[in-house]
């Protein structure tokens, strides 16, 4: 099997006396989606942090494409293509959603009509279209969410990080937005996306990993993650496992 | 190019004032006004564009005013040189000013607080110095030829103080179309989803405020030329530090016309103070400034022309359409 | 060489303004501490204060220390009504915003009192400035230390108002966490008012206890105030002992490279530790938030 396209080794970050994330490893196999869940102060979002760049590692290394970029600063971390969303979006306040879009698109565009005509493109993608002049601060939660997707994907990534893109998207919304990440795979962006809304994780994900207290507790298939007692335990507590094991017998 | 339409305009109906056979007084006053402008316009491109918010802007301006009065009246530099010498100046101290608070991750609150502290430092050093004349200030000679960069009539101060304005002005605009315009921006709006674009916000601000100091020391560099004198005071004090902030904010901010605006109603209303009080009170034009700084913040914050925006937009538009569903 | 008494005088010297630059530096960190803006406009209200306490003295011949009960109440209601109603609401809850307004409001007060009362400097002559104690190396004058010990009494009731009211747990409560106490029921517009007012009423009881000793002009304030931003980089933005200990700290180093520089390159250097403070540790030596 080929080299996984973004390596993260035994990585760990403190704060002060608190470990966040705790000897990490995992691995996002190219042209896949890859998801990454646990429970509510995992610190998943930590781990996000350090990959893309925000946050540097107490110990640990990050390969990506092969490469040691462990500690480099965000918007390197851009330019060799990862490219993150962030958990509570925030727009370009003031901007309209073409000119949002812009920002990322100036990337790899520095001409103005180049990067205005990728960023067009990019946004009727994600059936912004009808939305580009608008202000971006006229878009409900749905829209902005795709706004943010946007953002990322004009700066053709060939490695997106998801956080929690579904976090606050009403079933049909969130029905709508899985597709455009399937396709977003079947272009060759590999994802990496940290997720609550199983149903989507089950559905999208090719493999998952599961981190609870800083640690990576649980790693497969989402069909072995859901069955794992680890995982269980991890989100409803100690004995659950044993205790659902039990009732399921009884039954 | 024909974005610069309006900007040509602008410049081409202001040109024609001194055509129109206006009194010396009220060229007088324009020039103030311009000069006051171009301060604005270099505050604008880093607290406007670049939401970096300077307090101390009157370092740029000081240290350009005193490159060209003193290699002038010390090492007998010719007036033009010495004008571009200053510029240069304004720019390399914003290169360095840049360099150390950026890179420490400076913003908000105390950025302001640092460059009100060089500022108060340069405007102390100044008036210690002696090759800057300490406190009596620098004396300028009286020569009345366009070598040395000084103008018989007052017109052709006007002309050049326009054309400078008139530089600062395309400058302004071609920053807004160009892709650092719009990094720019994306940093003043949200630093963090910027660099997570790929955008390398340290150096775009400090590209801004090389650009922000070489404009203002511009300002400084003519205030020298036309009034003939600088000393510490007029150089660093807090007067000009105010005034190239309240200009774009009352105009304004992060607009290509508003430090422009923002001068001619900030000088006016100054003017204006000082008609009613019989020109015998100290401060009371400041007083005013300050006035129309909290109010524009209260009511228009996005300055005058950001007003006027809203509300053309407001009749041109509906309300804003929330996206249902789809979109 | 310098002799170690003269070092010494210096050094007591440096202790005793400094304990008034601590309250003033006191006033604009407790500020900071909880609405999280540099108020610009701190200066400014010291100089208010300083021709208030000037006046109160000339005209109503109330002695300096006395008006201290008189001055720092009306300040105080100053300090909260500028919050309440004009600073909060003009500023649409924008730190850059705010930041603005309060430049705003220093430029109109500075001016204003520049135009009331011209640019003249002023002082008063207590009878007993002059009285003090002489410790052969050093004379403290009575004012100055009557001062110092004023800053510590102060410092204890705020530290009492902080700790053992019910307003002093919601200023707390409002500067940890704002939402929060929001949600918990404290109207935050009103605490903010109220810790403007503190920070206020701190500054009306130093220009009391500089009035004494000290001159009075429209631009008296921002002398200080421009220390005291110092100060409350050095110590630490919202900490309250590192206002006490950074105002004695730098008053011990202007009072010392006052001595070997003099007078205007002493000013120099405590910008430029300012700005080198800000630059390499700009949490302070006990602050907490960057």
């Amino acid at each position: 099997m080929a080299d996984p396209l973004l390596a993260v080794e035994h990585l760990s970050r403190r704060f002060g006396g608190l470990s966040a994330v705790n000897d990490v490893s995992l691995a996002a196999e190219e042209g896949r989606i890859t998801a990454l869940i646990g429970p509510n102060g995992a610190g998943k979002t930590t781990l996000f942090a350090l990959i893309a760049g925000f946050l540097k590692p107490s110990g640990g290394t990050i390969r990506y494409r092969g490469e040691d970029v462990t500690g480099e600063a965000p918007h390197r971390m851009a330019r060799r293509g990862i490219a993150r969303t962030f958990q509570v979006v925030q727009p370009f306040a003031g901007l309209t959603v073409h000119e949002n879009i812009l920002v990322g698109a100036h990337l790899r565009h520095p001409q103005r009509e180049a990067a205005l005509a990728a960023a067009a493109q990019v946004g009727r993608d994600l059936n912004l279209g009808a939305m580009l002049e608008r202000p971006a601060d006229t878009l409900t939660v749905a829209g902005r969410k795709r706004l943010e997707l946007a953002k990322a994907l004009a700066t053709e990534p060939k490695l997106l990080l998801l956080d929690e893109v579904l976090a606050g998207l009403n079933p049909s919304e969130i029905r709508d937005i899985v597709p455009v990440i399937r396709a977003l795979c079947r272009r060759g962006i590999t994802i990496l996306m940290i997720e609550h809304v199983m149903q989507a994780v089950m559905s999208l994900a090719e493999h998952v990993f599961v981190l609870a207290e800083g640690r990576i507790i649980a790693a497969g298939s989402p069909a072995q993650v859901a069955a794992d007692p680890h995982v269980v335990e991890a989100y409803l507590g100690h004995g659950a496992a044993a205790r659902l094991g039990g009732r399921a017998h009884d039954k | 190019m024909k974005g610069l339409v309006p900007v040509l305009a602008v410049v081409a109906v202001l040109a024609a004032v001194p055509l129109a056979g206006v009194s010396n007084v009220t060229l007088n006053f324009l020039v103030v006004a311009l000069m006051t402008a171009l301060a604005g316009q270099g505050w604008n491109v880093l607290g406007g564009y670049g939401g970096q918010y300077s307090f101390g802007h009157a370092a740029f301006f000081g240290t350009g005013a005193y490159i060209t009065a003193v290699l002038q009246v010390r090492y007998g530099i010719n007036a033009w040189l010495a004008f571009g010498l200053g510029i240069v100046g304004g720019a390399l101290l914003g290169a360095v000013v840049g360099g150390l608070t950026f890179r420490s991750g400076l913003r908000g609150s105390y950025f302001a607080l640092v460059t009100l502290a060089i500022a108060e430092v340069l405007r102390i050093s100044a008036s210690v110095a002696p090759i800057t004349g300490a406190g009596v200030g620098t004396l300028v000679k009286l020569d009345l030829h366009v070598a040395a960069l000084q103008f018989q009539s007052r017109a052709a101060f006007y002309w050049t103080i326009l054309a400078l304005v008139a530089v600062a002005l395309i400058v302004t605009r071609q920053i807004e179309r160009s892709r650092f315009g719009v990094w720019l921006i994306a940093v003043r709006e949200n630093e963090d989803a910027a660099t997570a674009l790929g955008v390398n916000a340290t150096a775009i601000k400090l590209a801004a405020m090389v650009i922000s100091g070489a404009i203002t020391a511009a300002a400084g560099c003519f205030y020298v030329q036309y009034f003939l004198f600088i000393d510490s005071g007029l150089a660093y004090g807090s007067w000009i530090s105010i005034e190239a902030l309240l200009t774009p904010i009352i105009g304004g901010a992060g607009t290509v016309f508003g430090p422009l605006v923002g001068a001619l109603l900030v000088r006016g209303l100054g003017e204006g103070a000082r008609m009613v009080t019989g020109g015998e009170a100290p401060g009371v034009d400041l007083v005013v400034y300050g006035c129309v700084l909290v109010l524009i913040i209260w009511l228009a914050p996005r300055g005058l022309i950001g007003a006027l925006a809203q509300l053309r937009g407001r009749l041109k538009r509906p309300a804003p359409l929330v996206e249902a569903g789809h979109g | 060489m310098l002799s170690p008494s003269i070092l010494i005088a210096a050094i007591v010297n440096g202790l005793l303004t400094g304990a008034v630059y601590a309250l003033v530096a006191l006033g604009l960190t407790l500020i900071y501490g909880v609405l999280h803006i540099i108020n610009f406009a701190h200066g400014t209200l010291l100089t208010a204060a300083m021709f208030a306490a000037y006046f109160a003295y000339r005209l109503l011949g109330i002695d300096p220390y006395a008006a201290v009960f008189v001055l720092a109440p009306a300040f105080f209601a100053v300090g909260y009504a500028l919050q309440r109603f004009v600073i909060g609401p003009a500023s649409h809850g924008d730190d850059r915003n705010m930041l603005l307004v309060t430049l705003g409001l220093a430029v109109v007060i500075e001016n204003a009192l520049l135009f009331a009362f011209r640019a003249d400097t002023r002082t008063i002559d207590l009878p007993y400035a002059f009285d003090g104690i002489d410790l052969g190396f050093a004379f403290l004058p009575l004012p100055r230390l009557i001062g110092f010990g004023a800053v510590f009494a102060v410092a204890l009731v705020l530290w009492l108002i902080m700790n053992a009211t019910d307003t002093g747990r919601a200023i707390r409560a409002v500067a940890k966490e704002k939402l929060g106490a929001e949600l918990a029921g404290i109207e935050v517009a009103h605490i903010y008012a109220v810790t403007f007012g503190l920070g206020t009423a701190c500054v009306a009881i130093a220009a009391c206890l500089l009035i004494p000793s000290y001159y009075v002009n429209p631009a008296a304030g921002n002398a200080f105030v421009l220390v005291a931003f110092t100060i409350v980089v050095l110590g630490g933005m919202g900490s309250v002992p590192g206002a006490l200990v950074g105002g004695l700290v730098i008053g011990v180093v202007e009072s010392l490279s006052s001595l070997f520089f003099g007078e205007s390159l002493g000013q120099i250097g405590i910008f430029l530790l300012f700005i080198v403070v800000l630059l390499v540790r700009p949490s302070g030596l006990f602050g907490a938030r960057a």
